[in-house]
């Protein structure tokens, strides 16, 4: 702090920590106290509000467990109230988005960080760029023309003899999980493309001169280097997905329903700001949750991801 | 175990750049053979070819007799010690070694076992659960060493290894290597810029410059013997002048300079190549009596004291430098500055010598 007014002086220093503070209270914990404490409270008529019936209970979380309905895998039937069903599969393709972004990240991270022609990386780093320059709902509308029944996907498909008959793609899930791969896959690359970037190279041809064959040198060399920023990256797109209202929403099928879209359904549908916010919450802290608990099963510090 | 290594005609570019030009070495099987030069020199490209990570534009490279070409760094009988060593930081001292091992698909027990010898081999038993973060420079040397060893290779390329090491462990290390590779007899190749480092331990030596190979001797003979001015140059330090050729007769040749007519050796015949006489400081001797050849009038103008020689620095009346070693055994007077002498050296001692062999 004496550090910062030294440099800068009182007047600036003091304006710079306002800011901070501003934004910080302001903008992210006052909000997310006041949907908390709503949380608790009862969906009530404008003249309730304030009144004996509006009492702090866990009304609104155990809502999550209203309404269930029949389901069966592998010939086992059972029962599962519909919102923990919405929130399971929710949390499921989110780590099958996950998967998906570390299989295409991780070998291109690798191509831009030890083979590629750093000439030509400006280039390359510039073509994966450019898509972020248009809007999000631009973007998955684009993934929505191109997965259409009769869309360029599947005519360049046809055309190539690669299918017979037009396939699907926006069915169930399928749709949701090839948007926010596409959408997300960059925050997965630039992690991890850092820190292999940080590997010496001679590590890797060390490895090669004592006779390892390529698997071997990413799986003893690589992988454990690269650790802290798939951890990073993984925890990003993981979060990113799950709290994904947009691509959701475009990419969904008639079948496919997003956690977020039930929040948001108690938000605008049913005006319900109680309910909604009870969902919000549960939605972070089972997310936190369970992210800690992959960080813990893969054996990745909190600190190592932010270096 | 160990085997020879042939290089045929061996040329790398990149691009329009040649960083080797047609070289031609035979290393002996269990040799301690050194590339000496300068930086930029081609002996890490040499290295770089021998180990498989650049194929070489041109010529064969055999190792035991068997042509290289094509094989990957992980099918060769070699083990690389990289500059830097490159250990892997995140596995403990023994994973290191035996990761040679680990790819031969060698069980864990024997794994472990194999890396305990190899410890103790190179003076580091009890180690073996260290991490490289935990040892010192010249023991992470040492566990590169053993790395490379484990996997018994046929030739062991070192890449300036020393290089980060300070001067004692330098020291240290080199008898270290030496000793290393007497015990195992494998061929050690050796890069280094240090003409001391390649001199002490080597059995041969190939100085090279802008790459081309200049001469391949042993030690004795690289230093007492160049056969250019760039191997003179680069192994020690000269006394050099500028002449024309006269007469020659019995190896020795007369020499036309402004300060008087010299003698000195002369190798070959002289191809109308130009030469230069060059004779070490250690062989000029400062005298107050003019000698009865190649004798030099000068001014004594510095004299440091370098501990086991003193170095007189003089001039002559046109301001030529000349320089002198006199060993400090006390059997010498030393000269003061200002004083005036004689800087004389043996035709013997010195040679005529033609510049680098460089392209063009």
């Amino acid at each position: 702090m004496n550090d910062l007014i030294r440099r800068y002086g009182v007047t600036i220093t003091a304006l710079m920590c306002l800011l901070v503070a501003f934004w910080l209270v302001m903008l992210v914990i006052v909000p997310n106290i006041t949907l908390f404490e709503q949380s608790f409270r009862p969906y009530l008529p404008v003249v309730d509000v304030g009144g004996p019936k509006d009492v702090y209970s866990l009304g609104n979380y155990a809502k999550v467990f209203d309404g269930s309905i029949e389901r069966s895998i592998f010939g086992y039937t059972y029962i599962i109230p519909v919102h923990v069903m919405t929130f399971g599969l929710t949390i499921w393709y989110s780590i099958v988005v996950t998967v998906a972004c570390f299989a295409l990240a991780y070998p291109l991270a690798f191509f831009m960080a030890k083979i590629a022609n750093p000439k030509s990386l400006p280039t390359l780093l510039l073509l994966l760029f450019i898509p972020l320059w248009v809007s999000e709902v631009l973007r998955a509308f684009a993934w929505w023309i191109i997965l259409a029944f009769k869309g360029p996907l599947n005519a360049l498909l046809l055309a190539l003899g690669t299918i017979d008959k037009p396939v699907r793609w926006i069915v169930d899930y399928d749709g949701v999980v090839i948007g926010l791969t596409y959408t997300y896959v960059l925050f997965m690359l630039f992690p991890i493309y850092n820190a292999i970037q940080s590997l010496d190279t001679n590590q890797i041809e060390a490895a090669d001169d004592l006779g390892a064959p390529w698997w071997k040198i990413h799986w003893r060399i690589v992988l454990p280097h690269a650790k802290p920023g798939i951890a990073s990256g993984c925890v990003m797109v993981f979060m990113l997905s799950a709290g994904s209202l947009l691509v959701p929403s475009i990419l969904g099928s008639t079948t496919s329903q997003w956690f977020t879209q039930t929040i948001d359904q108690w938000f605008k549908d049913a005006l319900d700001w109680n309910t909604a916010s009870a969902y919000a919450f549960i939605l972070l802290l089972l997310c936190t949750v369970f992210v800690s608990i992959a960080l813990k099963v893969f054996n990745v510090k909190l600190s190592d991801i932010a270096k | 175990m160990s085997a020879g290594i042939d290089l045929e005609n061996v040329c790398c570019d990149f691009g329009s750049f040649r960083a080797v030009d047609n070289a031609n070495v035979s290393i002996e099987p269990g040799e301690f053979f050194s590339f000496l030069g300068p930086s930029g020199c081609g002996k890490t490209t040499i290295l770089r070819m021998i180990s498989g990570f650049i194929e070489p534009t041109q010529g064969a490279i055999k190792i035991g007799g068997r042509d290289m070409r094509g094989q990957r760094p992980n099918q060769r009988p070699t083990a690389l010690i990289f500059q830097n060593l490159a250990l892997f930081p995140l596995m403990p001292i023994w994973e290191n070694i035996s990761f040679g091992l680990e790819v031969r698909g060698v069980d864990k027990k024997t794994r472990r076992k194999k890396a305990e010898e190899l410890l103790e081999l190179v003076d580091l038993a009890g180690a073996a659960d260290k991490m490289v973060s935990q040892l010192s420079g010249g023991q992470k040397q040492r566990v590169a060493i053993a790395r490379a060893l484990a996997v018994e290779p046929s030739v062991m390329l070192l890449d300036e290894p020393l290089s980060a090491l300070d001067l004692k462990l330098r020291q240290h290390m080199r008898a270290e290597l030496r000793t290393i590779q007497k015990r195992t007899g494998v061929t050690f190749i050796y890069i280094t810029h240090d003409q001391g480092e390649a001199l002490a331990m080597s059995d041969r030596v190939g100085v090279m410059s802008q790459g081309r190979i200049q001469q391949i001797a042993g030690p004795r003979d690289i230093y007492n013997a160049p056969i250019n001015g760039f191997v003179a140059g680069f192994v020690g330090e000269n006394n050099i002048f500028d002449g024309s050729i006269g007469a020659v007769a019995d190896g020795i040749a007369a020499f036309d300079t402004p300060y008087g007519p010299l003698r000195a050796r002369v190798l070959d015949k002289p191809q109308g190549q130009k030469l230069r006489l060059y004779v070490r400081p250690e062989h000029t001797i400062s005298a107050a009596k003019k000698g009865t050849e190649n004798s030099i009038p000068v001014t004594v103008s510095e004299v440091s004291f370098e501990g086991a020689f003193i170095s007189v620095m003089t001039h002559s009346a046109d301001g030529k430098v000349l320089t002198a070693e006199i060993r400090n055994d006390g059997s010498a007077t030393v000269p003061d500055i200002g004083a005036k002498l004689f800087a004389s050296f043996d035709a013997a001692r010195a040679a005529l010598l033609p510049d680098a062999n460089v392209k063009g």
